[in-house]
C-alpha cells in the first residue's frame, strides 16, 4: 500500500493541510507586537496601583472583621460574607475546572422576589446542591444567593450543621420554606432527598418518588413560582455500585455507598470523578393563581407530578446533548 | 377593648432583679394605686431602695390565695420564675418548687379571686424546646417537637400548661404570656451574662447557635404595658436580628474554646458541683440548637419595637469591657501594624532589588 492509498483510507481530515499564514503586515514600519521600550522596567509609574498591597490590605481587613465579629448573620444563620469570600471561591474551582459546568436557561430564574428551584438529586454526597448554588450565584445577572433546604440529618451532625447554616441552608420544613420565599429569597429544594442521592449507578437519571409534595404546598401558600431544574453530571461523580444496608443502619445513615473508589481507597475515594456537568433551568410554573388550593391534595399532587415530568424530560434532552459523561 | 389600668397590682418574685424593677416601675406609675410585692424571701439590700413604694408581703404562693383575695388585686404579674437553680436557696428542688408548684398555687388563688381582671406571666423562648427538626424561626404558634433536657425549659412548659388551664377556666381574665429571649444589659446578672463575662468562654465544637437577646429595659417596658394596657395572648419578646454564638463571643472580645458537646456537659456538671460556673443543660441545649423567634405579633400588638439583639449586646459589652482580650480597637491596631510591617518589608525588598539591578 502506497502512502497515498493509506491516506485515502483514513477517515476525516487525512488530506488536511495547514492554511498558509498571511505575510506579516508592518504597521508604521513596526511589527504589530507591543514592543517594550528599553529601560521601562526601571522607571516607576507616578501613580502605581499596587495590586498586592490592595490584596494584603483586603485580606487583613477581612480577618479583622471575622475576629471582631463585625459581620451580619441573618435569622437562618446565613453568613453572606463568609459564603462569598470562603465557600464560593472553593466550590467554584470544582464547578468550573473540575466539572466544567455549563448552565442553560438562567433567564428562567426570577430577577427579584421569591422563587422555588426544584431539582433532581444524585451523586452520593449532595454535591449537586452546592454546584447549583454556585451556578445561581455566578450566572444570575443579579448574582442571587440560592437558599437550600436540607434534610434534618445534615443539621444533626456537628460541623456539617454549622457549615450548612452559614452557607445559607436551613431545615427542609414548611415554616422555613415559606418564610424564606415570602422574604423574597430563591429557595432550592431536592424533593427526592436520600432516595435520589443514594440510588445505585444502574438507576442513574431515573427520578425517584417526590415524597408528599410539601414543597409544592409551600410554594402555593406563598404564591411563589416553581422553577424546575435538571442537573446532569452528578450521577457519575461517585457511582454507587452497592449499598451495604446493615452497615448503614449501624451507623444511623440512610445508605452506605460502595463506589469504584470508596471505601477501598479511603479518603482518596472522596475525590469525585471529573464528569461533565450540564444544568438546565426550565420555564417557571406560576402558582400565584392557585394560592387557595394549597391544601388541596389533588392540585398539589398534580403540580408535583408536572414538575417531576418536566425535570425527567429535560434530563433526557441534556443526556443526548452530552454523549460522553467524561468528555470536555 | 381598652379598659382602665388596674388599681391594685400584685407582683410576685420581688426579691429578684426583674421582679423588683417591675414592681418599682409600676409603683411609680400614677395610674396604679397600689403595688404589692409577694415573695417568700426578703429582697437583698441592693434592691430594697427600689421597693420603697411597694408593700411587701413575705409569703410563698401557698399563702397567696388569701393575700390576693384580701387585697382585692385586679392584676397579678407572675415573675417568680427562676431560670437557674441557686445552690444557696435549695438548688434544683427549690427551683422546681417555686416555678411549678408556685405557679400552680398562684393560679389556683387567682382563679378564686373574683376581682381579678388581668394576669401577666413571665415565660421564656425555652418553651419551644430543642430539636434538630425545629424550624429556624419560631412563631408563637410553633409547638415544641421534643421535651427539652434543661430543667428551666421543662418548668416553662409546665407553667404554660397551667396558664392554658387557667385561661380555660377564667376566660374573662386577660391573660398575657410573655416569652422572653435571654435578658441582657450592662448590669443584669444572669447565667448567660456571667458566661459571656468570662475571659475564656467554652462553646460547643461544630455548632454555632443563633442567639437572640432582649434588653432588660425593653422587657420592663413590655411588662409595664401589658399591665396598663390589654394584650391578651402569647407573645415572643426578643430583639430583632441574630448573633451567632461565636460572633457574640468575638464581639465581646472574649476567647472561645470549642469543646465537644459531651465534654462540655461533663465539664459544666463538674464545675456546677464545684460551685464555679452555672452552665446547665438549658444553656447547652441553647448552644447546640440556637433559638430565634418571630416578634411580628409583639411589635404589632404593643406598638413597641425592642432594640435589636446586637444593640442590646453592645450595651452588655460596654458594661463588661474589662476581661475582654481581643477588642475591636486592638484588632484594628494589629491590622495596621501588620499592614505597615508588610509594606515596609516590601519597600525594603524593592529597594534592594532596585539597588542590585543598578549595580549589575
Amino acid at each position: 500500500m502506497s502512502q497515498d492509498e493509506y491516506r485515502d483510507m483514513l477517515p476525516g481530515h487525512a488530506r488536511f493541510t495547514l492554511p498558509e499564514q498571511p505575510p506579516a503586515v508592518r504597521v508604521n514600519g513596526r511589527r504589530p507586537i507591543p514592543e517594550v521600550p528599553r529601560g521601562s522596567e526601571r522607571r516607576r509609574d507616578p501613580d502605581p496601583v499596587d495590586v498586592w498591597d490592595k490584596r494584603v490590605a483586603k485580606g487583613l481587613a477581612f480577618l479583622r472583621r471575622r475576629l471582631a465579629g463585625t459581620y451580619e448573620v441573618d435569622d437562618f444563620g446565613f453568613d453572606r460574607e463568609l459564603a462569598d469570600s470562603v465557600f464560593h471561591p472553593v466550590l467554584r474551582v470544582l464547578y468550573r475546572d473540575w466539572f466544567r459546568t455549563e448552565v442553560f436557561g438562567i433567564e428562567n430564574l426570577p430577577a427579584t422576589g421569591g422563587g422555588l428551584v426544584v431539582g433532581n438529586h444524585s451523586g452520593t454526597l449532595a454535591m449537586d446542591a452546592l454546584m447549583l448554588t454556585v451556578a445561581v450565584r455566578d450566572r444570575h445577572p443579579r448574582r442571587r444567593h440560592l437558599r437550600l433546604l436540607g434534610a434534618d440529618l445534615v443539621f444533626r451532625v456537628p460541623v456539617l450543621s454549622e457549615l450548612a447554616r452559614k452557607s445559607g441552608a436551613t431545615v427542609a420544613c414548611n415554616p422555613d420554606a415559606e418564610r424564606l420565599m415570602s422574604d423574597g429569597h430563591l429557595v432550592g429544594v431536592f424533593p427526592e432527598g436520600f432516595k435520589g442521592i443514594g440510588k445505585r449507578f444502574a438507576d442513574r437519571y431515573k427520578l425517584q418518588r417526590f415524597g408528599r409534595g410539601g414543597f409544592v404546598s409551600a410554594a402555593l401558600r406563598t404564591g411563589t413560582p416553581i422553577v424546575p431544574v435538571a442537573i446532569v453530571g452528578a450521577e457519575e461523580i461517585y457511582p454507587i455500585l452497592a449499598d451495604i444496608k446493615p452497615l448503614a443502619r449501624l451507623l444511623g445513615i440512610p445508605y452506605f455507598p460502595v463506589t469504584a473508589t470508596f471505601p477501598w481507597l479511603g479518603p482518596l475515594g472522596l475525590v469525585p470523578l471529573p464528569s461533565k456537568w450540564l444544568i438546565q433551568f426550565c420555564t417557571p410554573i406560576p402558582t400565584a393563581h392557585l394560592t387557595e388550593h394549597a391544601d388541596d391534595p389533588m392540585v398539589v399532587y398534580n403540580l408535583a407530578d408536572q414538575v417531576r415530568e418536566t425535570i425527567q424530560a429535560t434530563l433526557l434532552e441534556l443526556l443526548e446533548r452530552r454523549p460522553d459523561p467524561f468528555g470536555l | 377593648m381598652v379598659t382602665s389600668p388596674p388599681s391594685v397590682v400584685v407582683v410576685t418574685g420581688v426579691s429578684r432583679f426583674l421582679g423588683a424593677r417591675v414592681a418599682a416601675r409600676l409603683a411609680a406609675d400614677p395610674r396604679i394605686e397600689r403595688v404589692v410585692g409577694l415573695d417568700p424571701h426578703d429582697p437583698p439590700p441592693a434592691l430594697t431602695g427600689l421597693l420603697q413604694d411597694v408593700k411587701l408581703i413575705r409569703a410563698d404562693a401557698r399563702a397567696a390565695s388569701g393575700a390576693i383575695a384580701d387585697l382585692g388585686a385586679e392584676a397579678v404579674v407572675h415573675l417568680a420564675v427562676t431560670s437557674a437553680p441557686d445552690p444557696r436557696h435549695g438548688g434544683r428542688p427549690a427551683m422546681k418548687e417555686q416555678n411549678v408548684i408556685g405557679t400552680m398555687q398562684l393560679l389556683a388563688a387567682a382563679q378564686g379571686s373574683t376581682r381579678l381582671r388581668k394576669l401577666v406571666v413571665r415565660s421564656s423562648t425555652a418553651a419551644y424546646g430543642a430539636s434538630f427538626r425545629d424550624p429556624a424561626v419560631f412563631t408563637e404558634d410553633t409547638e415544641p417537637r421534643a421535651v427539652p433536657r434543661g430543667s428551666f425549659a421543662r418548668d416553662i412548659l409546665d407553667i404554660e400548661g397551667y396558664v392554658r388551664g387557667f385561661r380555660r377556666r377564667r376566660p374573662e381574665v386577660t391573660a398575657t404570656v410573655l416569652r422572653f429571649a435571654p435578658f441582657i444589659s450592662s448590669t443584669a446578672q444572669t447565667t448567660l451574662t456571667r458566661y459571656f463575662a468570662q475571659p475564656v468562654v467554652p462553646t460547643v465544637l461544630g455548632r454555632d447557635a443563633r442567639l437572640q437577646f432582649v434588653h432588660v429595659d425593653d422587657a420592663l417596658e413590655i411588662l409595664h404595658r401589658s399591665v396598663i394596657e390589654d394584650h391578651p395572648g402569647t407573645f415572643n419578646v426578643a430583639g430583632a436580628g441574630v448573633l451567632a454564638l461565636s460572633q457574640a463571643v468575638r464581639r465581646a472580645g472574649r476567647i472561645a474554646v470549642p469543646l465537644p458537646e459531651g465534654t462540655l456537659s461533663t465539664v459544666a456538671a463538674l464545675a456546677r458541683n464545684a460551685g464555679v460556673g452555672a452552665i446547665g443543660l438549658d444553656q447547652i441545649d441553647l448552644f447546640v440548637h440556637g433559638r430565634v423567634v418571630d416578634t411580628t405579633r409583639l411589635v404589632r400588638e404593643f406598638g413597641f419595637t425592642p432594640r435589636t439583639t446586637s444593640e442590646a449586646f453592645d450595651d452588655f459589652i460596654t458594661g463588661h469591657a474589662n476581661g475582654s482580650s481581643l477588642t475591636a480597637a486592638r484588632l484594628a491596631a494589629a491590622e495596621r501594624a501588620i499592614l505597615d510591617g508588610i509594606r515596609r518589608a516590601r519597600a525594603a525588598g524593592a529597594e534592594s532589588i532596585g539597588a542590585g539591578g543598578e549595580r549589575s
